[in-house]
């Protein structure tokens, strides 16, 4: 059993969580996820990994309550526990492979959409440590769903927030904001986008425009998590992946984001979701982390 | 009882129109007197053919000889010196190409049920409350067992047994390996059946620590390292799918057999109360021949389908165990040999539709000694489908030898053993199972796990 030693609302329905797991806090990177399965009944539910300290032993995970599952863990509290807890997996972020003195060359911007603020927050903090200062845009459709501002700016050069509504920040998609900064001038050599599946598939056709490189991070249905299930494939660069072994983080001008969107569909449309209930009768309780909004 | 020698007793079974809409047993297995009266079949050989056929080498006319006797504690004990899970392999084993088929009683007549007997043994000794007993002399030495499939459990039992300080580390959140995401419940009960001798083996003081995924948890060096393990044993199977690489495979509706009978039976996605989802296709088509195939086209059947198994070869090729095949076509299972896909139909929203296929026919033998098929010209044709489960084999997970320094593996990334005791190229690493040879059987992988368990004793005995 994992122990949960802080838990804190993030916004209405996104929530923060330390685990206490100290094999995951010794061995895991930024870039990386764990499976977590909450009793006996629960799926395994891959979540990102948003902080970790391998002193304490301790793991932090931003969950958004949107199935069964993830409404059931959203009730758990300090001093309960997860029957499992499973991780670090997934490669860590290509990031940590370069050299530092070629990361500080480089101009990075993060473009974190939703919940996906979570998995960008320890990059941006790993390259802090570093030394190496990215910027950072932060995207929702309105200001409740920003998560991670300040942490964020404790860490990160500078820091945008966007919201479709304008309830806070610039008034846009982090499309229109990364279009707004390009025409103030500023370039990039790296994009790190990780959000909903439509906002990294527009992100890569904005930034394949403009030339720059980017990296996406995928969180296709899994079962496993370790390469046993083949759920996760994805068709990337016309070969087929699998996000859990060879990912989470692909080229995003190399992912084939429509072929995604389909097997994800099965979850998101109406359509999908009732030949589900047909075909999944009693069987399918939401959770997958694809149902919902 | 009346017994014909030459005929062995009947096993009894659910009947193929019941069975095909439970996921219980599908094999009742023997009461004690029928045991007894197929036990008394057996011809006590003093040469005994039988035994050679097995991996693990059991001492088969002993155990029988004791049932027959009604001597059953003792049977049980004379199976425990040999196997950690022997009401596992009296169910899963191909006896029909190993014990069973060097048995003398078989060359007239049919062989002596030795599956079948093992079974009953096992299960006996469970519903008695029996287990082995632990090792009452200590080593003082710890051995880490990486995977707690039947390589893992059979090493870790026996290095246990010889007194070692034994941990498992399971990736999954549920010991067993293939025995629990893989291999469905109305073969092999999860409950009581893997359960049991899971605690077993645990009974002999093995540790069995879930969620490690040696690889990126820890590394074999860390446990050697920072955690004082002496040896370690790699069984950590064969676990990546293959897929075909045909068109539309990516569709909704495409499986691996390894998520369809995951989400089956370690997730348990057949019972109500569980919350991991299944597809519950209405027309399935399986492609594949070996017993993964079987098993995912009798655990679609049981989940409501119309269920063809495609195989591009003939009957008399199809890798899966007789018992299985037999089963499934009792079942209803509609077989499509000399068949193989060419491209799965896709519909406008992403869903499989159907699979084109084509007529083979078989050709001259191949490497494998198999007649390669060969496709038959102008006989493609549709299956009108919407779900499609490949069942192609399975290949070791590349997640330890790549983290793992100085150990070598092969073209097919299977870990480089040596055959007789399982020592790898990297010292104090010993491996066995699928992860050595590719997908393979249970009673295999076990008898890989007890030659290594014997390397390992060796090798650290030497050390001293």
């Amino acid at each position: 059993m994992y122990e949960i030693t802080k838990k804190k609302f993030l916004s209405e329905n996104i929530f923060l969580m330390d685990v206490k797991a100290p094999r995951v806090a010794k061995n895991c990177y930024p870039g990386q996820f764990v499976i977590v399965k909450l009793d006996e009944r629960g799926e395994r539910i891959p979540l990102t990994i948003c902080d970790y300290d391998a002193i304490a032993g301790t793991v932090t995970i931003v969950v958004q309550a949107i199935g069964a599952s993830t409404e059931r863990m959203a009730e758990y509290d300090v001093g309960d526990a997860l029957r499992d807890f499973t991780g670090p997996l997934g490669c860590r972020s290509e990031l940590l492979d370069e050299p530092v003195e070629e990361l500080k060359k480089k101009k990075i911007l993060f473009v974190a959409g939703g919940v996906g603020t979570a998995p960008v927050y320890p990059q941006v903090k790993w390259l802090h440590s570093q030394g190496v200062l990215a910027d950072c845009i932060i995207g929702a459709r309105t200001k409740g769903l920003i998560i991670l501002e300040e942490e964020m700016k404790a860490v990160a050069g500078e820091v945008y927030v966007a919201t479709d509504d304008g309830s806070y920040g610039f008034r846009g998609n982090v499309n229109d904001k990364i279009k707004d900064l390009v025409s103030q001038g500023k370039t990039y050599d790296l994009v790190i986008a990780i959000g909903p599946l439509i906002m990294m598939k527009f992100v890569s056709l904005l930034t394949k425009e403009l030339g720059i490189r980017t990296v996406v991070s995928m969180n296709p249905i899994m079962v496993d998590g370790t390469g046993m299930c083949g759920a996760c494939r994805l068709t990337v660069g016309g070969q087929v992946k699998f996000a859990c072994v060879d990912g989470p983080e692909f080229d995003g001008h190399l992912v084939d984001f429509d072929g995604a969107m389909k097997r994800a569909q099965m979850y998101k449309t109406e359509e999908g979701r009732a030949l589900l209930r047909e075909r999944e009768g009693g069987t399918h309780h939401g959770g997958c982390g694809h149902c919902g909004d | 009882m009346e017994v014909d020698v030459l005929k062995r007793v009947p096993v009894r079974e659910q009947e193929p129109q019941i069975r095909a809409a439970n996921f219980d047993e599908v094999c009742l297995g023997y009461n004690k007197e029928e045991a007894m009266a197929e036990a008394s079949r057996c011809l006590k050989c003093k040469n005994p053919q039988c035994q050679k056929g097995c991996p693990v080498n059991i001492d088969i006319p002993g155990f029988i000889r004791a049932i027959e006797e009604d001597k059953m504690e003792e049977s049980f004990e004379i199976l425990s010196k040999y196997s950690a899970l022997p009401a596992i392999c009296g169910r899963v084993c191909p006896q029909e190409s190993q014990c069973e088929a060097k048995c003398i009683r078989g060359i007239k007549g049919d062989a002596v049920s030795i599956g079948k007997l093992e079974r009953f043994t096992a299960d006996w000794a469970r519903e008695n409350g029996i287990r082995p007993q632990a090792a009452t002399e200590k080593k003082g030495k710890k051995v880490a067992v990486i995977g707690s499939g039947p390589a893992g459990l059979t090493c870790a039992g026996e290095l246990a047994k010889a007194g070692y300080d034994v941990t498992i580390f399971e990736a999954l959140h549920e010991p067993g390996g293939v025995l629990v995401y893989g291999i469905p419940e109305f073969r092999l009960p999860k409950q009581t059946v893997v359960s049991a001798e899971i605690e077993n083996v645990k009974s002999l003081g093995v540790k069995i620590e879930t969620n490690v995924v040696i690889g990126k948890s820890t590394t074999i060096d860390e446990l050697f390292l920072e955690e004082g393990f002496s040896a370690v044993f790699i069984g950590s199977g064969a676990g990546l799918p293959k897929f075909m690489g045909i068109p539309g495979e990516n569709a909704n509706g495409v499986f691996s057999a390894n998520e369809f009978l995951t989400r089956n039976n370690l997730m348990k996605a057949y019972l109500e109360d569980y919350d991991t989802p299944i597809f519950k296709g209405k027309k399935v088509a399986v492609v594949g021949g070996g017993n993964v195939a079987m098993d995912a086209a009798r655990t679609a059947l049981r989940l409501g389908a119309k269920v063809h198994i495609v195989y591009r070869r003939g009957e008399s090729e199809l890798p899966a165990r007789v018992e299985e095949v037999h089963h499934a076509k009792e079942e209803g299972i509609i077989f499509n040999l000399l068949t193989n896909p060419k491209e799965i139909l896709v519909d406008e929203n992403g869903w499989v539709r159907g699979m084109v296929c084509v007529e083979m026919e078989l050709g001259e033998p191949d490497a494998s000694g198999r007649r390669r098929p060969v496709e038959k010209p102008d006989s493609e044709f549709e299956l009108a489908l919407d779900t499609v489960i490949m069942s192609l084999g399975t290949s070791p997970n590349p997640l330890i030898s790549s983290t793992t320094k100085g150990l070598e593996i092969d073209g097919h990334k299977c870990i480089v053993a040596r055959e007789e005791d399982g020592r790898t190229t990297k010292e104090g690493v010993y491996a066995g199972g699928d992860a050595v040879t590719g997908a393979a059987t249970v009673i295999l992988a076990m008898g890989a796990g007890k030659d290594a368990a014997r390397g390992i004793d060796e090798y650290l005995t030497q050390a001293q």
